[in-house]
């Protein structure tokens, strides 16, 4: 049991605090969030310059050879920083499957995605399903030599600005069937393919896709179709712990922030830290941030692990905590900095919204602790 | 960075494991299953068995019986006992007053106490709180007028666990008026077959006995009893209350009250399925759990923390009580959801409550004094607000 970093680890880590400290002040965020993509796509250039893009490739693919760990650190360092560039569509979930079901070919893609030129979104789910990746209702029928596919999906994180869109379709089975989804790479310009981008609550973009009658051939399939629906899970397994990551990068601003308000805000001649009410609601704020921190780290250390039972109670675990986390201390920062928090202008109320869409992202708190739940908690879990 | 323990800690695991299989009573195990205390006897039978093993004070000075172990065998030992589940040894002697003598101690004093007090040979209690300081311990009033090479010390103790069956007390004594409060105050050691001192039970709302008064009328003490020197003794309780105590979030306990819970969920009936086929059973269980394990990892992380600092007193380990407190009070309350309506009748005598249906209430009560005891978590919170937050 350890939990140092190793100098490669503290490299990446300090690589990407250091670029976002420097370049991701308030007023700059302001301004990469009008950019038409709505991110900097300097920004982007500049993480792919700091090899940040290829952190969980392997060497021989252009990467720095790291996993869910150095994954952990990015986005913890992005969540502090609010940053809008899409690593989680691009790098974890777009880039997780081609190289976990892509073919040589189509994993020599990852090479012009850690350059920066290449950038992915996944259609990780539909208008009327549940949590679960594997829940596709979205059909490929086989016509002559293509596919044809039709359906819809919705919430496709950076969708509107991606330059391809990998969509899990159905070509065997019942709806939440593992086996039975084959991975499609599609170009968003494909005839039949209409897609609508739209900001989320919190800034970024995303959006819903239609599908109808889009004709694809077998080399735009990511492995073998049919068989796409285990990459699938454990990619999106790795996105959740990404996700985690990031919200724990978030709550700490938030925590620090709402700190050094008590400390300085001044009412009834003395801070109002000095208040022994706000220090307890201080307290458990900070009591709740260190226990995300272990749950994320927890996600982050099981999300490579191979048997795919404990893999997903862990990560359903650490979402379902750190969503309930993340409630708590955006609601007290919010509270503590009284009507101050209410004010759009005010840093605290961007960082609420994030966590807000974190916790709607890949399975609300609520679903993750059902799905635990159904499986038996986590201590039917192999762990010791 | 990994979670799984080295070959090196899995194998000293089993050594562990190994011990207790072969050491510890299986009636005695299966008592604590139940939820039920172990009785003086046990404890020191226990301790016993620990001793000549060579592992009941481990974090002792290696001289006095310590082990040199590193901070993950520590929490590994400690996990294993308390998930298995066996008795504690007796924290009044492992915890608190054996590092005190250790590190402040005279020699005659070590050489005297400290085999004694690992072997459980004295058994001995806390006199800090008294009836006027509580979570204000420094205001205690208890005080020690020197007359020659003795003490008279006039005074009176209380909430002491398990005074009535203790050989020795280590109290704070104010020796000092003339000076600030906490500069006072000194640690003496009070044999509790003293002329003059007496122990008067205090029942717990489960009925049971298990906090005292302790009553000093005109009680002469050595002075050789007298640890360090005078008016110092605010400085060895804190180094008492802070050093590390890996096992204060008691998560191998948790861990096993889990299980147990699952357990009996399984075989309790509701409806035509089980009470843990139940959604909203589970999911209270789920989040639990998931609490549990952050607690866990927080915990390791302070573990880890403390490895490298040389085992410094961490304001961390305030969380773990607070949390580890809040998450043992709630297995309780869920465990008298499995037991429901069973749980209601109440054994005639406490001796007879050995089975876990007549222990789940009284435990459910008992455990009130879990984020009341060892600083209340609201004194927790204040520490934190202080000596981490700033504030």
């Amino acid at each position: 049991m350890d939990f140092s970093l190793s100098e490669e680890q503290r490299q990446i880590q300090e690589a990407t605090q250091r670029l976002l400290t420097d370049r991701y002040g308030p007023e700059a965020r302001r301004k990469y969030a009008r950019q038409p993509e709505g991110f900097s796509r300097e920004m982007w250039a500049a993480y792919a310059e700091q090899g940040l893009l290829g952190v969980p490739f392997a060497e021989s693919l252009g990467g720095l050879g790291g996993g869910p760990l150095e994954v952990m650190l990015v986005m913890e360092a992005m969540g502090r920083a609010l940053a809008l560039e899409p690593y989680l569509a691009t790098v974890v979930l777009g880039g997780g499957l081609l190289r976990r079901a892509g073919n040589e070919a189509q994993r020599a893609l990852i090479a012009r995605l850690t350059s920066g030129v290449l950038t992915l979104a996944v259609a990780t789910s539909e208008p009327e399903a549940s949590g679960d990746p594997c829940d596709v209702g979205t059909r490929a029928h086989r016509v002559n030599d293509s596919w044809v596919l039709d359906g819809a999906k919705s919430l496709i994180l950076h969708g509107g600005s991606a330059d391809r869109i990998i969509v899990p379709a159905r070509v065997s089975g019942q709806r939440t069937d593992r086996h039975g989804i084959a991975l499609f790479i599609l170009d968003p310009k494909a005839s039949g393919l209409a897609l609508r981008e739209y900001p989320t609550q919190d800034g970024l973009r995303a959006a819903d896709l239609t599908l109808a009658g889009v004709r694809i051939d077998d080399a735009g399939v990511l492995g073998a179709a049919g068989e796409g629906g285990e990459a699938l899970a454990r990619v999106v397994d790795e996105a959740i712990a990404a996700l985690c990551a990031e919200a724990v990068g978030a709550m700490s601003v938030l925590q620090e922030m709402t700190l050094e308000y008590l400390k300085t805000r001044q009412q009834f001649g003395v801070p109002i830290g000095r208040f022994q009410a706000l220090q307890h609601r201080a307290v458990e704020m900070y009591v709740v941030l260190e226990q995300a921190r272990s749950m994320a780290l927890y996600a982050a250390l099981s999300a490579g692990d191979e048997q795919a039972g404990v893999r997903r109670r862990a990560v359903c675990a650490a979402k379902a905590h750190i969503g309930r986390a993340a409630r708590h201390i955006g609601q007290e920062a919010i509270q503590l900095h009284g009507a101050l928090g209410m004010t759009l202008d005010y840093s605290a109320g961007e960082y609420f919204r994030r966590l807000t869409m974190i916790d709607l992202t890949l399975g609300t708190h609520h679903d993750h602790v059902s799905e635990l739940a159904r499986a038996g908690a986590l201590s039917e879990g192999a762990d010791q | 960075m990994q979670l799984q323990f080295t070959p090196e800690e899995l194998a000293f695991r089993d050594q562990v494991r190994e011990f207790l299989r072969t050491s510890l009573p299986a009636l005695l195990r299966s008592k604590l299953e139940q939820g039920a205390q172990p009785s003086r006897d046990e404890i020191v039978a226990w301790q016993r068995a620990l001793n000549a093993r060579g592992w009941a004070v481990p974090h002792w000075p290696v001289e006095w019986g310590g082990t040199r172990w590193s901070a993950i065998e520590h929490h590994i030992f400690q996990d294993e006992l308390q998930q298995w589940p066996a008795p504690a040894t007796l924290p009044f002697n492992v915890d608190m007053v054996g590092p005190v003598i250790a590190a402040f101690g005279s020699e005659a004093q070590k050489r005297h106490f400290l085999p004694r007090a690992a072997n459980l040979d004295d058994w001995w209690c806390q006199g800090f709180s008294e009836p006027g300081a509580g979570s204000d311990l420094a205001s205690l009033r208890t005080t020690a007028t020197r007359a020659g090479d003795r003490y008279r010390v006039r005074g009176h103790k209380t909430w002491t666990t398990l005074a009535q069956h203790a050989d020795w007390i280590f109290c704070l004594v104010r020796t000092n008026v003339q000076v600030k409060k906490q500069e006072g105050i000194s640690f003496l050691l009070i044999d509790m077959r003293s002329k003059g001192l007496s122990v008067r039970p205090i029942l717990t709302i489960d009925g049971a006995h298990e906090i005292n008064e302790v009553l000093l009328d005109e009680v002469e003490v050595p002075v050789e009893n007298l640890v360090g020197e005078e008016g110092r003794g605010w400085d060895y309780a804190k180094y008492l209350l802070s050093r590390e105590r890996s096992g204060i979030a008691r998560v191998g306990a948790s861990k096993q009250l889990v299980r147990r819970i699952r357990q009996l969920a399984a075989a309790t009936r509701r409806g035509t399925g089980t009470l843990l086929e139940g959604v909203a059973f589970r999911e209270r269980l789920a989040i639990l759990e998931t609490e549990l394990k952050a607690l866990e990892i927080t915990q390791l992380r302070v573990v880890a923390a403390a490895a490298r600092s040389g085992g410094r007193a961490d304001p961390l380990s305030s969380l773990l009580k607070i949390r580890g407190s809040e998450i043992q009070q709630g297995l309780s309350e869920l465990l008298l959801e499995v037991a429901g309506a069973r749980a209601a009748r109440r054994a005639p005598e406490e001796a007879d409550a050995t089975e876990w249906l007549a222990r789940t209430a009284p435990r459910y009560f008992n455990w009130r004094k879990l984020s009341i005891y060892g600083g209340s978590n609201e004194i927790q919170r204040n520490i934190i607000a202080k000596a981490i937050l700033g504030l």
